[in-house]
This record gives structure tokens, sequence and C-alpha cells, in this order.
């Protein structure tokens, strides 16, 4: 079915393109301000490339690659949780350690199951105008559990964001929170993978939260700021890509990109030449 | 009365530096005591054992008589730790930092109801925060920054606060209303607190008791009086304090 939507969206695969996109062009950044603040931008990185590994596991197994690479998403972010709580994974090696594997892992299994084409770089680099109404159900199932797993649990993820050790004296189940921040940055992961790819899943969790981190006057407007820049960069990253036949998953980040270049630049401005700058803004 | 707080020959080391050796303590309901010693004497070691953070390799410790991780409400120990180190561009207010502190009374699976937020603006209002409630945390002094840590624990209305260098670095102002807010709760709220330092310049006429820990032994539990007595001076000269704990014991 087809809705009635103007240009650029009048057409169904564009519709299903915008469904997916949306789904993850909110939740992505709102996962990424957690991890942002607790400095760990990259994880999201490390987790699109084991989701790459799954992917290519379910290619060599004949399963719907979405659930394999959902399985080991999950175990690797529990893993390098793990790794993290023990002060184990403080060094850049342990990360690099599973960042690698995953891919180099990917990389043999497509080379196994002899399918190394179109469909495994549909899963790197994302493939949002070929999304099926099944895949944006998915996508769209996956970002309302996230959104409501965030508007549950705001306050006590922030919690253990600003000292892990007062939460814990404070009786929070700080493990189980990391753990379930981990879990959710791996849904995030594998819900983006085909919009914009595992290699490019990092973007949209990380900068939208830096440019909105500079408009916003708190936690809670930096989570809603976050996660509007990040559906306008899903809107006018795809307007632009069907405007000049662009990859879409490759726009979608450089608008978000352009858009942390431009609210940082306007800050920096407004703090060289001395003027006062403008209250934050609330959302 | 039983005791709020308590290690019994405790004893923790790490594998080549024995760092606390049978060291006992106790604080009673409504006391202000203060736990002081020098760089390296043991005692945030032992405030981690004491909160529950680290396990005691001997003896054992008790909050409210419970040993820490049988304590079911963790609400009744509120910490403020020695000034965490946030994010440079975290965006979170005074009040989201103070209202998260009580999510240990209410629970954090629960919405935060009005009578949560009277309680975030009674601790606000204790520390002189009040109107700065909707400002960024980095937008603060070091000295209110720390204030709104100590309204963070005051939030859950704790019956023991226990601080880990809460003046460490605090502008002089600063140290006075901090001074003011412990001694309301003290004395109007009867709660206990256990402030961990090597100054206590801040609060010296407010103790109770004076705790001195040195290489891991409890060397004198009394009155402040007591140590003064013996040369010692609190508060009028700062320094003295430190200097005395780094000399030879």
């Amino acid at each position: 079915m087809t809705l009635p939507l103007p240009w650029p969206f009048d057409r169904q695969y564009m519709q299903l393109a915008l469904v997916a996109g949306l789904a993850v062009g909110t939740t992505a950044p709102l996962i990424g301000t957690f991890l942002v603040q607790k400095r760990l931008s990259l994880l999201g990185d490390g987790i699109g490339h084991l989701a790459f590994a799954g992917v290519a596991a379910g290619l060599l197994l004949g399963v719907w690659p979405l659930w394999s690479a959902l399985v080991v998403a999950m175990a690797g972010a529990m893993a390098l949780e793990w790794l993290r709580s023990r002060g184990r994974a403080g060094g850049d090696l342990v990360l690099a350690l599973f960042f690698y594997s995953g891919i180099a892992g990917g990389v043999v299994l497509t080379g196994l199951s002899g399918s190394f084409n179109a469909s495994v770089l549909s899963y790197l680099f994302g493939s949002i105008l070929t999304v099926a109404p099944s895949d944006a159900w998915a996508v769209l199932v996956l970002g309302a559990f996230i959104l409501a797993a965030v508007a549950f649990s705001w306050r006590a993820l922030l919690a253990v964001v600003l000292d892990e050790e007062a939460a814990r004296v404070g009786g929070l189940p700080v493990d189980g929170l990391n753990l379930a921040l981990a879990a959710l940055a791996a849904l995030t992961v594998v819900a983006a993978m085909r919009v914009v790819g595992v290699l490019l899943v990092a973007a949209l969790m990380v900068l939208p939260v830096g440019a909105a981190q500079r408009l916003a006057g708190s936690f809670l407007a930096t989570l809603r700021w976050s996660a509007l820049i990040g559906s306008i960069s899903v809107v006018a990253g795809l307007t632009v890509a069907r405007a000049f036949a662009l990859a879409p998953g490759g726009a979608i980040v450089l608008v978000a990109a352009g858009l942390f270049l431009a609210v940082s630049l306007l800050a920096g401005l407004r703090r060289t030449t001395g003027e006062a700058l403008a209250p934050p803004m609330g959302l | 009365m039983s005791a709020v707080l308590e290690a019994d020959a405790v004893s923790f080391s790490y594998p080549r530096q024995a760092v606390l050796d049978c060291t006992t303590l106790a604080v009673g309901p409504g006391e202000f005591v203060a736990l002081v010693g020098a760089n390296g004497s043991g005692k945030s070691t032992l405030l981690r054992l004491l909160l529950g953070l680290a396990r005691p390799q001997g003896g054992e410790v008790r909050l409210f008589g419970a040993p820490p991780a049988q304590l079911s409400q963790r609400w009744r120990v509120g910490y403020v730790p020695q000034r965490p180190v946030l994010a440079e561009a975290l965006p979170t207010t005074v009040e989201e930092v103070v209202a998260s502190g009580r999510l240990a009374r209410r629970g954090w699976r629960r919405r935060l109801r009005p009578s949560d937020w009277t309680e975030v603006e009674r601790a606000l209002a204790m520390v002189s925060l009040l109107d700065k409630r909707h400002r960024r945390l980095s937008e603060l002094s070091v000295g209110q920054q720390q204030r709104a840590w100590i309204a963070r624990a005051f939030v859950a209305e704790p019956e023991l606060l226990v601080l880990d260098e809460p003046v460490a670095g605090v502008d002089a102002d600063s140290q006075r209303r901090f001074r003011d807010s412990l001694v309301l709760l003290v004395r109007e709220r009867g709660a206990a607190v256990f402030l961990v330092s090597h100054e206590l310049g801040a609060v010296a006429d407010d103790l109770d008791r004076v705790l001195v820990l040195r290489r891991g032994k409890i060397v004198f539990d009394g009155a402040p009086d007591e140590l003064t007595s013996s040369g010692v001076s609190l508060g009028i000269h700062a320094s003295d304090l430190p200097l005395w704990l780094e000399g030879p014991g």
C-alpha cells in the first residue's frame, strides 16, 4: 500500500525507507547519548563489526541474517561490558581485538559461504531503499522497544553515568543496567544495519548526540534533541539521496555530520566573538 | 543503641601490600564522626569496605546491623563520592543530578512523584542551590558542584551520610555552606555523618569524635578536644592536622 505523501516519499520504497529510517534515526542517538557520556562512543562501531560476523554466519547457515546478527551482536556486547566492568577493557587493545575479530570473522565466513556479493555489501553499507515490509516492521518493533526501554530507565541510566559507585551504594542494579544498555546498543546496531550499514551505524549513534549536547540545557533535552536531529538527518539524507541519486546510508550520515559541524561552529563562533551564549534550548 | 556503621577487626591487603590490619570502628545513630589519615593510610580502602563496594579479607562490616550486601533499605546510606570525573560536555542539570539520588528511596523502576520533587527542592535548599537548579552542573564552581553531590545524597533522607574528601579544593564560602548543611542534617534529622578527609577545618567544632587511621590501624578514637590537647590543631591552623598525620607514627 502506498500512502499519498509528497515527493520524495511518494513511492512505496521511499515510504518503507522513511519508516525504517525514522525508527533508527530516533532510537540510535538515544542509546548513543548514554554511550557518549560513558566515553564509549566506539562501542557501537565494535558491535557493528561483530554484527557483520553474525550476518556472514547467517548467510553460511541459511538463517535470516538479522537474527544471526542479533545473537552475535548481543553476545559480543555482553562480553565487552563484562570486560569493561572488570577494568579489563580500558585499553584500546581489547576493543580492537573484538572489532577486528568481528570483521575478519565476517570475511572468512562469507568466503566459506561463497556469498561475498551485493547481499553482504547491503549489510556493510546499508540498503534502505530495498527494505521489504517485513524488514520495516522488524525495525519498527525494535525501535519501539528501545524507545520504551529508554523512557522507562533513563533516570536510572543517568544515575549510573554520573557515578557508578554512588549508584551502587544507593541500591541501583548497576551491573544489570550496564548490561541492559549494552544489549540495547546491540539491538540498535542490528536495527540500523539495513539503514546505514554496520560500518556507519556508530555515526548515527554519536553525531546527533554531539550536536544535541551543544543545544540542550539538560540531559532529558539532550535525549530529545538527539532523537530530533537523528530524524532530521534521515529525512534530509533520503531526500538528498533521491534528488541526486546518491547512496542513502552515506547521505544520511553526511547530513548528520553536517548538522554536528554547523552546531559546533555556531557555538564556537559565539564563544570567540565574546557574545554571551544563548540560553540552552529546552525541548 | 546499636551502631549504624561498624567495622570489626577488618583486614585487607593487596598482593604485595597490607592496607588494613584488624581495623575496628563504630559510628552510632546521630553521631558526627570524622576519619582522618594521611595519603596512603588506607582511608579509601576502608571506605569501600564500609560501603560494601569491596569485601574484607578478614573481619566483618555491618551497616545498620547487617552485612552491606544484605541491607535491603539502601536509601538509609547516603554517599557523597570524592568529586566524580564526568564527561566534559555532560549536559545534565543540577536538578537532574539531585533527582537521581531520589531513586534510592523511590526505587529505580518507579516514576518520581510530586512528594519526591518536594524532597528534591528541600535538598537543593539545604545546600543553597535552589536558584541554580536548572543550570548545567558543569557551569557551577567546584564548591557548588560538591554541594550538588551532597544534595544528591541528602535527597534520599539517609540515616547515615558517608562523605569522601568532600571539601578538597573547595572555596571558603562553599566550605561554610557545606558545614551548615551537615550540621542541619545531624541536628534536625538525627542522621549520623561519617566524614573521611585529611583536613577538618570546616567542621572541627561540630564533630563528636575523630578517628585517626595510620598505616591501616586506628591509632586515635576520641573527642576532638582530646586530639587538640595533644597539640594538634583541627581548625585554627588548618595545615597542622595534615602535617601531624604525615609525621612519624
